[in-house]
């Protein structure tokens, strides 16, 4: 059986790039091929859009300066992408357990790899999402042009891959599935609102505000918005950190959550 | 020549365990060889293999494969080894070709391209033939659930061995399938050893699996209770036996005693051979004999024999 013809080399870039490639290719086919989970990863951040943020914008927007509808459109469309991936490297718990990731991890590549290999793909899942989220928006009629729907697509990258991160956080300390769905509510849905998903968080009361500042959510929030309200008269009232701080806080805690992350994940695993 | 998997001293203690799981085992497996681990549920057989295959490390001990240190090279170990689960680990949701692909770019065989078209001809080439000898030329395109057991057994194989692995491991490879699915398997095996000098590792469950190997090595309790030649370990029992009978049992059994022949009524007359020929035995006895059977220990007997003697040797040092 000769197949070495072609053959990236073995161990370099080439071979690991391949094979974060194929690791995030299957997790989209695995994503697109399920029907069931297609229509639910849309269905809930259309009812928070469509019912919260027409709901509060209808019931609080005419008498404040607030758009709530974007408001929320934003926070919601940041907070989809960043949960999607986080909870998607989960699935890593279960397919250690059954099947298939035993062929991953016998493999002749860095455990780095797979890693990244899983937050590629995961992202690669969540952008449709994100697609989705932003053209059911422009139909609600939030203010879009074409720096934003950039400015977006974006930055919902860039929530989605530090999603992947602090999903890898978690999963070094997380011994089981079951575990990680017990876990998971405490972890998450605090965040939507120290993470100011749904509602201002400008002047929150100090403790809050200490709490609201270690959510890792509300930095890509943030970034969002920061970039969708720019040179805007919204921008200041609405936007706590100018993007470029939030993105260094991204970006730092981003490699934080990778190192501690894979290393414990990797120990947990062959330290059994 | 150097042997291929080398394992000194080796240790296995899980976390919050009083015991350890494999408790101090040495044993080399030569390039080519057929290795056999056998044991019974608990002995620590996936144990072994999970460290053998990198995906649990050792508490003590080295393991050395195709000259690389275990714990050191992983990578390099990983390489040079193609691994058939218990479970089987095809991915479900992919194409029999899709899985194939997948595990041609973990191994880096070939760049990633998303679709089978934009492969190198070289991929194309070979899936064919892989199509062709599962006979699933049809199938290939089609989700891994449309194919029967053995078949995504055999697909598991094959893509084992795309990357020319030096040892393939196999972990009870042939459980849950037919009669039939495990004999075209072990044509298919014993094929590729032949033409590929591939070192199998096996564990397994179905004894006669076991009577072809060169090497059996039979693990109790986290320890090598036996290791040899099957020739060598049903040795160990020394029962080979003849079984006779006659019409005239009075007089067989008579003429047994004459001529200082033991034996023991089962109830057919079985005589011990104690090295003794069984031809050379019969040639003695006059009395016209209407059955006569010679035993042989399988694999299994040998086995079972080995396993109950260190059971009873266990109850008696914890009797006292």
């Amino acid at each position: 059986m000769e197949i070495k013809k072609n053959a990236a080399p073995r161990g370099g870039i080439g071979h690991n790039g391949a094979a974060i490639a194929a690791i995030a290719y299957r997790d989209l086919l695995k994503f697109l091929r399920d029907r069931a989970r297609l229509f639910s990863t849309f269905l809930f951040p259309l009812i928070f859009i469509g019912f919260l943020g027409g709901g509060m914008q209808a019931t609080f927007g005419a008498n404040s300066e607030y758009d709530f509808l974007a408001f929320i459109f934003t926070g919601v469309l940041a907070q989809t992408l960043w949960q999607s991936t986080a909870m998607g490297i989960v699935s890593l718990l279960e397919d250690r357990q059954n099947d298939f990731s035993q062929e991953i991890f016998v493999s002749p590549i860095s455990r780095y790899t797979i890693v990244f290999g899983k937050i590629f793909g995961e992202t690669l899942v969540a952008l449709p999402q994100g697609l989705g989220i932003i053209l059911f928006g422009i139909l609600l009629q939030v203010p879009m042009d074409a720096a934003r729907f950039t400015g977006l697509l974006a930055t919902g990258l860039l929530a989605a891959l530090y999603g992947g991160a602090f999903g890898m956080a978690l999963l070094g300390f997380i011994p089981s599935r079951r575990a990680a769905d017990q876990l998971f509510p405490f972890v998450f849905l605090p965040q939507y609102f120290t993470a100011g998903v749904f509602m201002p968080i400008n002047n929150l009361p100090p403790l809050l505000n200490i709490v609201s500042l270690l959510s890792p959510l509300r930095y890509a929030v943030d970034l969002m918005r920061g970039l969708f309200y720019w040179n805007t008269p919204a921008y200041s009232d609405i936007v706590l950190f100018p993007p470029w701080l939030n993105f260094a806080i991204m970006a730092t805690s981003f490699l934080g959550f990778m190192v501690i992350g894979t290393i414990q994940f990797v120990r947990a695993e062959r330290n059994r | 020549m150097s042997p291929i998997i080398q394992v000194e001293h080796l240790v296995k203690r899980y976390k919050n365990s009083p015991t350890n799981a494999i408790d101090d085992i040495s044993f080399q497996v030569a390039a080519g060889e057929f290795f056999v681990l056998l044991g019974p549920n608990g002995a620590g057989k996936t144990t072994t293999l999970s460290v053998l295959t990198t995906t649990l490390a050792p508490t003590l001990g080295k393991v050395e494969i195709a000259g690389y240190d275990l714990t050191r090279d992983a990578n390099r170990v990983r390489a040079h080894v193609g691994i058939i689960f218990q479970q089987p680990s095809l991915d479900q949701n992919l194409t029999a070709e899709e899985n194939v692909r997948l595990h041609a770019n973990l191994y880096g065989l070939y760049p990633f391209r998303p679709a089978f078209w934009l492969m190198p001809r070289a991929y194309k080439t070979q899936v064919h033939e892989l199509a062709a000898i599962l006979g699933i030329a049809n199938e290939i395109h089609k989700p891994i659930k449309t194919l029967s057991g053995g078949m995504k057994r055999k697909l598991e194989i094959i893509r084992s061995l795309i990357h020319q692995p030096r040892v393939l491991f196999l972990d009870e490879p042939t459980t849950g399938l037919d009669p039939v699915s495990r004999r075209s398997l072990w044509d298919y095996l014993t094929r590729v050893r032949a033409e590929q000098e591939t070192t199998i590792f096996l564990t397994t469950h179905y004894l006669e699996e076991a009577e072809q190997a060169d090497t059996i090595s039979i693990l109790h309790h986290g320890k090598i209770v036996a290791q040899g030649t099957p020739a060598a370990v049903k040795a160990h029992l020394v029962e080979n036996y003849l079984l006779v009978d006659a019409d005239d049992r009075a007089a067989l059994r008579q003429e047994l005693r004459q001529r200082q022949i033991a034996f023991s009524e089962t109830p057919l007359f079985r005589i011990d051979l104690n090295g003794v020929s069984a031809h050379q035995l019969l040639k003695t006895i006059d009395t016209p004999l209407t059955t006569v059977k010679i035993h042989s220990p399988s694999v299994e007997d040998a086995y079972l024999a080995i396993i109950q003697e260190h059971d009873d040797d266990r109850a008696k040092t914890n009797g006292n």
